[in-house]
C-alpha cells in the first residue's frame, strides 16, 4: 500500500502551496494527471525506514524512552525441537490434505437418494471437513508456538490526531467532492431529495401502529354467560351433576357453542372438580377475596375454576386428587382446589378465578354468569375497569 | 506446600485448576440442593370359594397396611368400596403389595398369580361397591377413533402424562407414570378408579367408548418412530446433545488455553 504513495511526497508539497483547490477538478478530465499524486485518506504516510516499527520518535516528552526496534531473529532458539515441530506441522497438513480429498471422495461416493443415505452422506462430509479444519488449526497453532521465534515487541501508541497533511488533504477532497456532486449548486435537487427522504423515514414509524389496537376491555371478559352449558371438552357433551359423580374426578370443560373457537377457549377454558361432601372449605377466611361468598357458585360439591394460570397463562390442570392441589406445569404454581384455588406455592399471585355454576331446567351444569374477574395473567389495566 | 509452589508453573497446572474449579462448583451445587426427603403417605387402592381364597391372600399380603378387615390403617387406606378394577390395576401392575411406603408406588414385576389377583379382587369387591374389572370387549380398541382419543388425551391427560404418555413429575416426589407399558385394561382401570393422585374419570363423564378412543391413541403413539436417546418423551436425543455441547465447550476452553499458553519460556 505504501508503494503507491511512496513517490509523490514532493507532489504533496506542490499542492500545499498551490492555489488549486477543488474547483479546478470539477467535471474536467484535464486535471487527472494531478490525482495519482494525492494520498488515499487513511493510509499511512510513506515509510522512511525499513523497520516495521518505524523510526523511534525523537524527543517524546514525559513518556518512557521508546524501545529501539529489533530485527526479528530468523530462527527459533531451539533448533532441534523446531525440527520436530516442523514434522508434526507437516503431518497435520498432510492429514488435512487427505481429509480434504476424502471430502471430495465422500461427495462423489455417497448416494443421497433416501433420508438414511443423506444422513450417512452428511456424516462423511461433516467428519472429513471437520478433520480438514481441525488439522489445519492444530498445525497452524504448533507452527506459531514452536517455529516462529518468540520476541516481545513494544510499539508506542500513535497520536489520535491525524497529521496536518492528512487533514488538509481530507478538507480538499471533501470540498472538491461536494462541489462536483452539485449538491450546493442545485438547490432544487437538494431540497427534493430531502423531501423524499422524510416520508421514507416516517414509514417504519407508521408500521408501529400494527402493535395496536389496544385490547380495551376484551381481556376482562370471556364468552361465558348466564345459562351457557358446560361441555366436556373433546366429547363435547353437556354434563349432569349426577354423571360427574365420582369424588376425585376432574375434567376440562368449555362453553357450549365455542368448543371449536380457539380464541374464545384461550380465555374460557375451565376445569370442574368433584369433591366428597364436606371437603370444600370456602369459609371467608380461606377465600382469596375476604368477604366474598362463593359457595353457592358450586353445585353438588362440584367446583369450576379457570384453566388459565394467573401467572403467565399456561393451562393449570395437573390435579392431584389426594392433595386437592392444582399445579401449573410451566412454573409449578400450586393452587388449593378446596380453598377457592388460592395460591399455596409458586410464582402466581392470584387464585384461579372461579366460574359461577348452577343447573338448568334440564339438569345440566350451566354458568350463572361470566367470571367476576379477568382470567389469566396480570395486565396493565387489570382491576381498573372491572 | 512446597510441592504446589514448584508445580504451579507446570504446563498442566492451568488445566488442573480449571478442572478442580468445575469439580468444586459441581460438588457445591450438589451439596446445596441435596436430595429431597421422600414424603410420606402413600394413598392407594381400590377390590363362594374365590372370595375365601382372596381373603386368605389379603390376610397374608395386604392386611399389615390395609387392616384386618380392609378398613385402612395409618399406613394404608381403606379398601372398602374401591372395587375390583382398582385391585386389578394396583396388583396387576405390581404396585401392590408395596415394598415400602413412599410418595408414589412405582410399577414393579407382578408378584401374584393372575388367579390370585382375581380372587383378591373378588374379595375386595365383596366388601361393597366400586367399579368392576372391565371385560375384554370393553377395552378392545377395534374400531376406536384415535383422533378423538388424542383430543381427549390432550385435554385431560397430557398435562400430567405428557402428550405421548411419557409421564412427568408432580409434587413432593409424586409422579405421573409413563404409559409405555400399560395394557389397555390397565389404562381403562386407571381412568375408572383414579389410582393415587390421579383424578377419577368415571364412565358417565368419559364414556367407555371415549376411553377406548384414548387407549387407541396411547397404544398407537407407541408404534410411531422415536428418534431415540434419553428422549424426554419423543423429543429426540436432546439430553445427549446437551452433554455433548457441554463436553465440547470444556474441550474448547482447554484448546483456547493451549493456543494462548506461553511456550518455550525456558529457552528464552
Amino acid at each position: 500500500m505504501t508503494d503507491s504513495t511512496a513517490g509523490p511526497r514532493s507532489g504533496d508539497s506542490e499542492h500545499d502551496g498551490g492555489p488549486l483547490p477543488g474547483q479546478a477538478a470539477i467535471g474536467s478530465a484535464g486535471t487527472e494527471p494531478t490525482e495519482p499524486r494525492k494520498r488515499v485518506i487513511g493510509t499511512p504516510p510513506p515509510a522512511q525506514a525499513r523497520s516495521m516499527l518505524g523510526a523511534p520518535a525523537p524527543g517524546t516528552v514525559g513518556g518512557p524512552p521508546v524501545p529501539r526496534p529489533r530485527e526479528l531473529p530468523a530462527d527459533p532458539a531451539d533448533l532441534p525441537s523446531a525440527k520436530r515441530a516442523e514434522r508434526v506441522v507437516a503431518a497435520c497438513f498432510l492429514i488435512a490434505t487427505v481429509a480434504g480429498l476424502g471430502f471430495i471422495a465422500a461427495y462423489v461416493i455417497f448416494p443421497v437418494n433416501t433420508v438414511l443415505a443423506v444422513q450417512h452422506s452428511n456424516w462423511a462430509l461433516g467428519l472429513t471437513m471437520s478433520l480438514v479444519f481441525l488439522a489445519l488449526a492444530i498445525g497452524a497453532t504448533i507452527w506459531v508456538r514452536n517455529l516462529i521465534p518468540h520476541v516481545e515487541l513494544t510499539e508506542a501508541r500513535k497520536p489520535l490526531r491525524s497529521s496536518d497533511q492528512d487533514r488538509e488533504a481530507f478538507k480538499e477532497s471533501f470540498e472538491a467532492g461536494t462541489d462536483a456532486s452539485q449538491v450546493v449548486r442545485r438547490p432544487l435537487l437538494r431540497r427534493t431529495l430531502i423531501a423524499a427522504s422524510v416520508p421514507a423515514a416516517l414509514a417504519p414509524i407508521m408500521l408501529l401502529r400494527d402493535l395496536g389496537p389496544l385490547p380495551g376491555k376484551s381481556l376482562d371478559h370471556t364468552v361465558w354467560r348466564k345459562g351457557l352449558r358446560l361441555l366436556n371438552y373433546g366429547g363435547n357433551t353437556p354434563i349432569r351433576p349426577g354423571d360427574f359423580s365420582s369424588p376425585g374426578g376432574m375434567i376440562t370443560v368449555v362453553p357450549d357453542g365455542y368448543q371449536d373457537d380457539f380464541n374464545a377457549l384461550a380465555k374460557a377454558a375451565s376445569i370442574i372438580i368433584k369433591f366428597a361432601p364436606g371437603q370444600l372449605d370456602f369459609t371467608t377466611a380461606n377465600h382469596p377475596v375476604p368477604g366474598k361468598v362463593v359457595e353457592n357458585w358450586t353445585v353438588d360439591n362440584i367446583v369450576a375454576y379457570s384453566k388459565i394460570c394467573t401467572h403467565v397463562g399456561c393451562p393449570a390442570a395437573l390435579y392431584e386428587q389426594t392433595t386437592h392441589h392444582i399445579l401449573c406445569p410451566c412454573h409449578q404454581s400450586t393452587f388449593d382446589a378446596v380453598r377457592g384455588a388460592k395460591v399455596i406455592f409458586g410464582p402466581a399471585t392470584r387464585a384461579l378465578p372461579q366460574l359461577p355454576m348452577t343447573v338448568n331446567a334440564q339438569g345440566y351444569l350451566v354458568a350463572r354468569h361470566d367470571f367476576t374477574e379477568p382470567v389469566g395473567p396480570s395486565f396493565w389495566e387489570r382491576g381498573s375497569t372491572s | 506446600m512446597r510441592t504446589i509452589t514448584v508445580r504451579r508453573r507446570h504446563p498442566a497446572a492451568g488445566y488442573a485448576v480449571v478442572l478442580l474449579g468445575l469439580l468444586l462448583a459441581g460438588l457445591g451445587y450438589a451439596a446445596v440442593t441435596g436430595v429431597g426427603a421422600a414424603a410420606a403417605a402413600a394413598h392407594s387402592v381400590s377390590g363362594g370359594p374365590l372370595i375365601a381364597e382372596g381373603r386368605s391372600i389379603f390376610n397374608q399380603e395386604c392386611s399389615s397396611c390395609h387392616g384386618d378387615f380392609a378398613q385402612g390403617t395409618p399406613t394404608g387406606p381403606s379398601l372398602i368400596g374401591v372395587g375390583s378394577a382398582s385391585v386389578d390395576f394396583q396388583v396387576g401392575t405390581g404396585r401392590m403389595p408395596a415394598k415400602e411406603l413412599g410418595a408414589e408406588q412405582p410399577r414393579k414385576p407382578v408378584t401374584l398369580h393372575p388367579q390370585e389377583i382375581r380372587a383378591l379382587a373378588a374379595y375386595i369387591a365383596s366388601l361393597g361397591g366400586g367399579p368392576a374389572i372391565p371385560t375384554k370387549a370393553e377395552v378392545s380398541t377395534a374400531g376406536a377413533n384415535p383422533g378423538l382419543g388424542q383430543q381427549l388425551f390432550v385435554a385431560d391427560c397430557a398435562q400430567c402424562h405428557n402428550f405421548d404418555g411419557a409421564g412427568g413429575a408432580l409434587t413432593q416426589g409424586k409422579f405421573a407414570p409413563a404409559l409405555t407399558k400399560s395394557t389397555p385394561r390397565q389404562i381403562f382401570e386407571a381412568m375408572l378408579t383414579g389410582p393415587e393422585a390421579m383424578p377419577v374419570f368415571n364412565n358417565t363423564t368419559i364414556t367407555p367408548q371415549q376411553k377406548r378412543d384414548i387407549i387407541a391413541y396411547i397404544t398407537q403413539t407407541r408404534t410411531e418412530p422415536n428418534p431415540g436417546g434419553f428422549s424426554l418423551g419423543r423429543i429426540g436425543p436432546v439430553t445427549e446433545g446437551l452433554v455433548a455441547f457441554l463436553g465440547l465447550l470444556l474441550f474448547m476452553v482447554f484448546a483456547a488455553m493451549w493456543i494462548t499458553a506461553k511456550h518455550g519460556k525456558a529457552h528464552d
